[in-house]
This record gives C-alpha cells, sequence and structure tokens, in this order.
C-alpha cells in the first residue's frame, strides 16, 4: 500500500468530512468493498496539492450510513453508486436515485455484492 | 479578401478525404488486422484460449479444433504473444464485411503421434 | 413565472455519448439540472471477478474509447508497484509518448466536438482532419488506432524504430503547424468567443469544492495536474500545467488547445531523450493488498483503487474516472444559463458518459 488509511467510526464520519471540507481539502472519490462477511469497507479519498488521505470506514451491509453530500456535494453520484451496486443505504442523500442511478427499475438485487464466501474460493 | 487566399489554396489542392472504395491507403506495417492461424504448425495448447481477454477462442486437444469468434475478436494481438510455436499472426488487412455471422473454424490434421504408435505396434506384431 | 420541465438527452444532436439532464427553466434561464445516467453501465469493474489480472489490461481499455492507452497504463503501474516490477527506463518512456499523443488526439476530437456544438461545422472538420495524422502514428506504431493494446504489466508490448522515431518527428512538425494556424479561429474568433465567454463560469472555490479534475479544474485558476506526480517519465520532463483563471467555457477551450501544443513538446521531448534498453521485464507473482494510483487523462485525473487477495482474480476493481467527478460541477455551471448554451455547457466539461458508467 502507497498511502497510509485512518480507520474511523461511523459517529466520527460527519465531523471528519466538515474537517476536511474547512482545511480545503478536494473529495477524490468513495470505494466502496464488499468484505465477503457483511460488511463493506467504504474508503474516502481527499485530495489537497495532490497529496492523498485515506480513511476507511467499515459498516455491515444493513446499516444507514451517514451521507455527506451535505458537506460535499460532489458525493452525491458515488453515494448513490454505491446503493446501486452494494445495496447500502444512506442517510440524508442531497439527491436520491433509489438505488436505480444506473440499473433499470425492475433490477431488485445489488450486483457488486459477491453472492457467498464459497463462490469466491 | 481576407479569404482569396484560402479560396485559391483550395481550389488547386487535392482534397483532404479518399474516394474510399476505390482508392484505399496501403496498410501500416504491423497493423494488428486478421488473426490467422496456421493450423498445421498448431499444437492445441490452450494457451491462446486461457490469455483472450474477450474469451474468443476455443481449442480442443482431443478434437484438435481451432475455432475463433471474429466478432467477439478484439484484435489486441494477446494470443500472438503468448503462442508458443508462433502459428498465430495478424495480418495487416481488415475483416471485409459480411452480410452474417460466421466463425472461423480450423481442423488439424490427425496426430503425428499416433501413426508413430501404430508404426510402433505394427512392428512389435 | 410558471417552470417548465425539458428533458435534455439522451439522443441528442451535440451529444456523442448518452446522458440524461432534466432541465427546469423558467422563461429561457436554467433554473435547475439533475441528471440520469445509466443508459450505457456495463459492469466492467464486476469483471474482474471472472477474468484474470492479464486479461483485464485489454478490459480497463475498453472503459473510455479516446483514452484506452491511459486507463491501461494506470492498471498496470498499480500492479507494477503492487508486485514490486521495475519497470525499464524505456518502456516508461514510451507510455508518455504514446500517452501524450492519446491526450493529443483526444483534444483535437473535443475541440472539434465543442465547435460543432454551436454550430462551427468547418473547424469541426478542420480539427479532425490534423487528429487524423496522430491516428496514423497509432496505427504505424502500435497496431491499432484507438485502442491501442500497447501496455503490459513489466513495461510496453511493442518498441518503436528509428524510423518511427524521425516519421513521428515529421507528422508532428506538420500537426504543430495545422493546430497553430487554426489558433486564431479557435482563441480569437469573435464567434466562438460570443458563444463561450461568461458562459457555464465555475469560480475558482466552487471547482475545488466540488472535486473538479483536470481542464475544468485547471481553466478555473488551480494548477493540478497529476501529470506533476512524475509517474512513467514525467518526473524527468520539463511540464507546467496550463491554467487559466476566468472559469469559464472560454477558458476551459484555452486550456485545452494550449495542452495540445504542450502534449507535441512533450512527446518530442520524450522522444529525443528516449534511453536505450530492454521494453519490458517479466513480472512474476500475484497481486497482494491494496492500491491507489492517479495518472492524467485527456479528461483529468484518472484513479484506480485496486485489492488483490493473492489470486489470480483481483478482488476489487474501483476506476473513478475524470468525467464521473466532473458531473457535480457541471451540475453547478448550468443554472442560470439560457437555453440554448445548454449544448455548450454540457460539452465544455468533455463528457464521457461510458467511462463514467463503466
Amino acid at each position: 500500500m502507497n498511502d497510509v488509511i485512518t480507520r474511523i467510526t461511523m459517529d466520527e464520519l460527519p465531523g471528519l468530512a466538515q474537517k476536511m471540507f474547512g482545511e480545503g481539502q478536494r473529495l477524490a472519490t468513495l470505494t466502496a468493498v464488499d468484505l465477503g462477511d457483511g460488511t463493506l469497507d467504504l474508503l474516502y479519498h481527499f485530495d489537497k496539492d495532490l497529496v492523498l488521505s485515506h480513511y476507511r470506514l467499515t459498516v455491515p451491509k444493513d446499516a444507514v450510513a451517514p451521507s455527506i453530500s451535505g458537506v460535499y456535494f460532489a458525493a452525491l453520484l458515488v453515494e448513490n453508486e454505491i446503493k446501486d451496486q452494494f445495496g447500502l443505504n444512506f442517510s440524508g442523500l442531497a439527491l436520491d436515485f433509489g438505488g436505480h442511478l444506473y440499473l433499470a427499475d425492475e433490477v431488485q438485487n445489488a450486483p457488486f455484492c459477491k453472492l457467498s464466501l464459497t463462490k469466491k474460493a | 479578401m481576407f479569404m482569396t487566399k484560402n479560396v485559391l489554396k483550395n481550389l488547386f489542392s487535392k482534397s483532404a478525404t479518399r474516394l474510399y472504395p476505390a482508392e484505399v491507403r496501403a496498410p501500416f506495417k504491423g497493423f494488428r488486422g486478421m488473426l490467422e492461424n496456421a493450423i498445421d504448425v498448431c499444437i492445441f495448447c490452450k494457451k491462446c484460449q486461457l490469455a483472450c481477454p474477450s474469451q474468443c477462442l476455443k481449442v480442443d486437444l482431443k478434437a484438435r479444433t481451432w475455432e475463433c469468434d471474429p466478432f467477439a475478436c478484439v484484435y489486441c494481438g494477446v494470443c500472438v504473444d503468448v503462442c508458443p510455436v508462433a502459428s498465430l499472426s495478424m495480418r495487416d488487412a481488415y475483416r471485409p464485411v459480411t452480410g452474417e455471422r460466421e466463425m472461423i473454424f480450423m481442423q488439424g490434421a490427425p496426430k503425428a503421434v499416433k501413426e508413430k504408435k501404430e508404426k510402433k505396434e505394427k512392428d512389435e506384431a | 413565472m410558471a417552470r417548465t420541465i425539458l428533458p435534455f438527452g439522451p439522443q441528442h444532436p451535440v451529444l456523442p455519448e448518452p446522458i440524461h439532464l432534466t432541465l427546469e427553466l423558467e422563461d429561457e434561464i436554467v433554473v435547475s439540472a439533475v441528471p440520469a445516467l445509466g443508459y450505457v453501465h456495463r459492469g466492467l469493474e464486476k469483471l474482474c471477478e471472472v477474468r484474470d489480472f492479464h486479461q483485464m489490461i485489454q478490459i480497463v481499455e475498453r472503459v473510455c474509447g479516446i483514452c484506452s492507452k491511459i486507463h491501461a497504463m494506470c492498471y498496470c503501474q498499480s500492479l507494477e508497484e503492487m508486485m514490486g516490477a521495475d519497470v525499464p527506463r524505456r518502456a516508461k518512456y514510451l507510455r508518455v509518448v504514446w500517452s501524450e499523443l492519446h491526450r493529443i488526439h483526444s483534444h483535437l476530437l473535443w475541440i472539434g466536438l465543442f465547435a460543432d456544438a454551436f454550430g462551427f461545422e468547418s473547424l469541426f472538420m478542420q480539427c479532425w482532419r490534423i487528429r487524423e495524422r496522430i491516428m496514423d502514428i497509432n496505427e504505424a506504431t502500435t497496431g491499432n488506432r484507438v485502442v491501442v493494446s500497447v501496455n503490459v504489466i513489466g513495461g510496453v508490448r511493442r518498441d518503436l524504430s528509428r524510423e518511427h522515431q524521425t516519421w513521428i518527428g515529421e507528422q508532428l512538425k506538420l500537426v504543430e503547424k495545422e493546430v497553430l494556424a487554426l489558433k486564431s479561429t479557435i482563441v480569437s474568433d469573435y464567434t466562438v468567443k460570443s458563444r463561450t465567454q461568461g458562459v457555464g463560469v465555475l469560480t475558482k472555490d466552487q471547482a475545488h469544492q466540488l472535486g473538479a479534475v483536470g481542464p475544468v479544474l485547471r481553466a478555473s485558476g488551480w494548477a493540478q495536474d497529476a501529470r506533476m506526480l512524475g509517474y512513467a517519465a514525467f518526473d524527468e520532463l520539463d511540464f507546467e500545467p496550463v491554467v487559466e483563471v476566468d472559469g469559464d467555457c472560454y477558458a476551459r477551450l484555452a486550456v485545452r488547445f494550449r495542452e495540445v501544443l504542450q502534449s507535441v513538446d512533450l512527446v518530442r521531448q520524450a522522444l529525443t531523450r528516449l534511453p536505450e534498453g530492454e521494453i519490458s521485464v517479466p513480472v512474476k507473482g500475484k497481486p497482494n493488498g491494496e492500491i491507489i494510483t492517479r495518472v492524467e487523462q485527456p479528461r483529468g485525473e484518472l484513479m484506480y483503487y485496486i485489492k488483490g487477495d493473492d489470486t489470480k482474480f483481483l478482488d476489487r476493481l474501483r476506476i473513478r474516472t475524470p468525467t464521473f467527478a466532473n458531473i457535480p460541477p457541471l451540475l453547478a455551471m448550468l443554472p442560470g444559463v439560457e437555453l440554448a448554451d445548454v449544448p455548450v455547457v454540457v460539452l465544455s466539461i468533455d463528457p464521457c458518459i461510458s467511462c463514467t458508467e463503466r
């Protein structure tokens, strides 16, 4: 790994977003990774003057993560994408596509989740 | 007045485009056009099938067949790079248009080793 | 005044690719814009579960048709760093050559399309005529015109012969001459100026807060270019990011126009300093761990997140394409714009929708 990833909890996230916004950090993007045991890693990548800082938030799939799109409007597309692909719900999305940003209305499941651990082996 | 130069230039210069079917530009050397297999050289090792990113190749060692779906092929040339006997090659010409979807199916000659075995068996008998 | 809802796209004469915007209008002025995506979503990130990491090179090239080389380069750089490969210097220089050629042809394509967006057909044709020289260089040196498939983990697949190098030099001279001949039309023409100046303004603060990247960010006064990170051979080449301060469509046009000339210069520098040696090294092992890599695409900063778990299939591949980051700034540019200027503003971010949705 070329950069350090700091772990954060769900309660710290809104405060962190505010702090980063105040420091003039640009939100590069979010990354969701399915860990395969019913939890997701949400990685928040911030950039300032070409230096990246990363924060890792591990959330259960059925949890509702706080959206940072109220602070960083740029987060709304990627949070909607995660909602589409991993089925993770966000509270307080600035613009909610309801899990159908890319997917057609009749698609019900989240395509990017691993079906089970056995499939990976 | 401002345009005169351009007008004159355009009047007496060649057009920037070609009248395509009548005038065809020669292909560049090393252009990846059509995928070809010299089936006599092919050893049916399946290396190309495993490396192909679009999974357009089907190789059967037992039946000694090599099949390519030219409509799924992405012309990346990876199969040519991994081929251990250099039986695969890329020809520098575009695949002509066709009216229907067709596969490239190649049947290799029966295994030469078999004949040797048969010979041996005959000799032993 | 009553508000009108107007659907813009997915099929629209100026859009090369499908994106839908629901525009709320007050008289002729846009009040708000809501995007709808999903017309070209292909699930390429998901494919990493069924294609091994060597095959993924060709798949990530197909994320974007115009800057295929740069996607593959970013992907290969990530895996090389992960598996500890020492890429030969000649390969790094060759990567610069091809990626800058891609930037030239992408920007020329965009200037053409942009001119077409405000009805300047002959400028469109001239730009695409010049672009054809770059496509020829691609075809002759890599074997294909657009999706060049020239990267491999550990280096590049093709070498440039001496004849090729001189020929590229000659062609670039012609490209530069022809682009400079268009300069007065692109940068100081009355028609171009009247349609682009002061339209779709993105202020310096807005650009940064909304996460704009690439020419959109640089046109708003930020000197930020992922090439400054010095990946491939960019650390050994002389290079200054192109910056404009106005933040309107004209500034974005000017940034891209100047970047064409800059890229021509970068290709020349890379060719003159091209070191001798190997073009690739064999890389053993399987990807393990996490990595984040950034490179500069014609449209902006491209970011790859790769997680490997020591198998031949990657655990997760996430691609943050530049247009994905530039859509929130676009939504901020549109309010206050006249309906007739919407196509110009939409095109000014150089939208690549197939990139965005992957």
